[in-house]
């Protein structure tokens, strides 16, 4: 039934620019995803390392991400780099801001493989390389999946910042029917539900594959 | 260095190992001949799981050389000084140890037969079907042919650590160390074992340090046993005199504890 707050004909009307901008949401999300799980692997990898030419710097670095609002990032890196597109621009932002914290996840994931792993891979004296590889990443990468699904919802929930920077994900989409309509109420509400709708199921996923792992 | 009978297989000259302020080796001398099976047996404490840590370079000797068939291991004397040797050179000699330890310490994420294959394609650069090859003859060896696409986790402790013995033994080592392989097995698994590690004694002439409580089994396995107290060696014979009239009064009291 319609109201003052509410009409179902905008709600529906709305759907179909909501559910492009939700196209461009996921692909930034899974881009960033995709970015943050590798460029955090390297992260920890690095930081476990003893070269503190490498160490100290990647440290400093990764405090100060984690220390600045993703927003500013946002739109500090479009400003500072015109030349690309703001998609690509978030996506890489959004990969970078993340994979600060996937590294933790990594080395958390690192750390819980036993000394022994270690010690045989040095007993059958495989190169360091191949230890990594073949021998504590597998273990440590199946430690780190819930995680890595825990940060994808986290990341998929931030994507609005996007619009910031004039990317047309889900919630500029909504912004912008309100705007051209007069109606925010619906578009906004559609938005709220269209996320709840991906990261409900997908978080209760996450927790089927951490009860699995345990 | 030429190999020849002569040459110890494994050589301790002087060797300080010190967590923190407990020395735990307080300048150990002793060596181990070609083909030798030496035991080394006493108190929980006494260094003996440290002398095979040092021999995997999985700790670091504070002091001292070692030496394996007569070439420098970790370090090496530059006139009067002590160095380290780079891990490249010392791969190329602990490429000649293997180890098997008291936790199996077998790879989770790959099969029986990947664990077994592993190294001896990626260090010894063998072919995947010659590696097979050897990884079937011994998992025969060890009884475990069927066990070969099993995960480790799927394998009782006894087969576990049959799977880590055949691992370690298709890395074709020289000297063989062995730490105390048994006893985080079931008593019921602990004959299986033995009776691989007996097979082994007998078939091949690898140079084997063992550290184990079974006595019935250094007896029957080894030629040599030293006795550990303190870091020390304080007694040192054959099986037979050693078990049979310890000549040293700590030697006496430990076997009279454990027997
Ligand atoms: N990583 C370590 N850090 C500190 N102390 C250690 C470490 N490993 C061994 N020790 C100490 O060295 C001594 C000898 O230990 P170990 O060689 O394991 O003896 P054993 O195998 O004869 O029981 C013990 O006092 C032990 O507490
Ligand atoms: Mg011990």
């Amino acid at each position: 039934m319609d109201t003052e707050f509410w009409s179902w004909e905008h709600a529906i009307a709305v759907l179909p620019e909501l559910l492009r901008g939700l196209q461009i949401t996921i692909l930034a999300t899974v881009v960033g995803m995709v970015i943050a799980s590798i460029l955090g692997l390297v992260v920890a990898i690095v930081r476990r390392s003893r070269m503190r030419v490498v160490t100290f710097p990647v440290g400093f670095l990764v405090e100060f991400i984690r220390s600045t609002p993703l927003l500013v990032q946002l739109v500090f890196a479009n400003l500072l780099f015109t030349q690309f597109p703001s998609l690509a621009i978030g996506c890489v932002v959004l990969g970078v801001h993340y994979a600060t914290y996937m590294s933790e996840v990594y080395r958390a994931g690192i750390d819980a493989v036993p000394k022994g792993q270690w010690e045989a891979s040095i007993a059958l004296d495989l190169p360091r390389s191949r230890t990594w590889r073949a021998v504590v990443l597998p273990q440590a990468i199946r430690n780190t999946l819930p995680g890595l699904g825990n940060y994808a919802i986290s990341m998929f929930k931030e994507t609005p910042f996007l619009a910031f920077i004039y990317v047309v994900e889900m919630y500029a989409a909504a912004q912008a029917y309100g705007g051209s309509n007069f109606r925010y109420m619906e578009a906004i509400t559609m938005v709220g539900l269209l996320f709840l709708l991906v990261s409900y199921p997908t978080s209760l996923l996450v927790r089927r594959l951490e009860n699995r792992l345990a | 260095m030429p190999e020849n009978d002569t040459t110890p297989a494994i050589q301790f000259q002087g060797v300080v190992k010190r967590f923190g302020d407990n020395v735990v080796l307080d300048g150990l001398d002793f060596t181990v001949a070609q083909g030798d099976r030496v035991t080394l047996i006493g108190p929980s404490g006494s260094g003996k799981t440290t002398i095979l840590r040092l021999l995997m370079t999985l700790e670091e000797a504070n002091d001292g050389l070692i030496y394996i068939d007569g070439d420098p291991y970790t370090h090496e004397m530059r006139g009067d000084k002590r160095v380290a040797i780079p891990d490249k050179r010392r791969s190329l000699v602990r490429r000649r140890v293997g180890m098997v330890f008291q936790q199996f310490n077998l790879f989770p994420n790959m099969t029986v037969l990947e664990n077994i294959i592993e190294a001896p394609i990626h260090v010894l650069g063998k072919s995947k079907a010659e590696a097979i090859a050897i990884a079937e003859e011994l998992l025969d060896k060890v009884g475990l042919s069927d066990k070969r696409d099993e995960r480790p986790n799927k394998l009782s402790g006894g087969q576990q650590q049959r799977v880590a013995i055949a691992r370690a033994l298709a890395m074709e080592p020289e000297i063989l160390l062995l730490d105390e392989v048994t006893s985080a097995l079931d008593p019921e698994l602990v004959a299986d074992v033995l009776g691989v590690l007996r097979n082994i004694a007998e078939t091949t002439d690898i140079t084997m340090l063992i550290v184990t409580h079974e006595m019935q089994f250094a007896r029957e396995v080894s030629n040599r046993v030293l006795m550990f107290d303190k870091g020390k060696i304080i007694e040192e014979a054959d099986p037979e005199t050693i078990f049979t009239s310890p000549a040293h009064e700590r030697t006496q009291e430990f076997l009279r504890a454990i027997l």
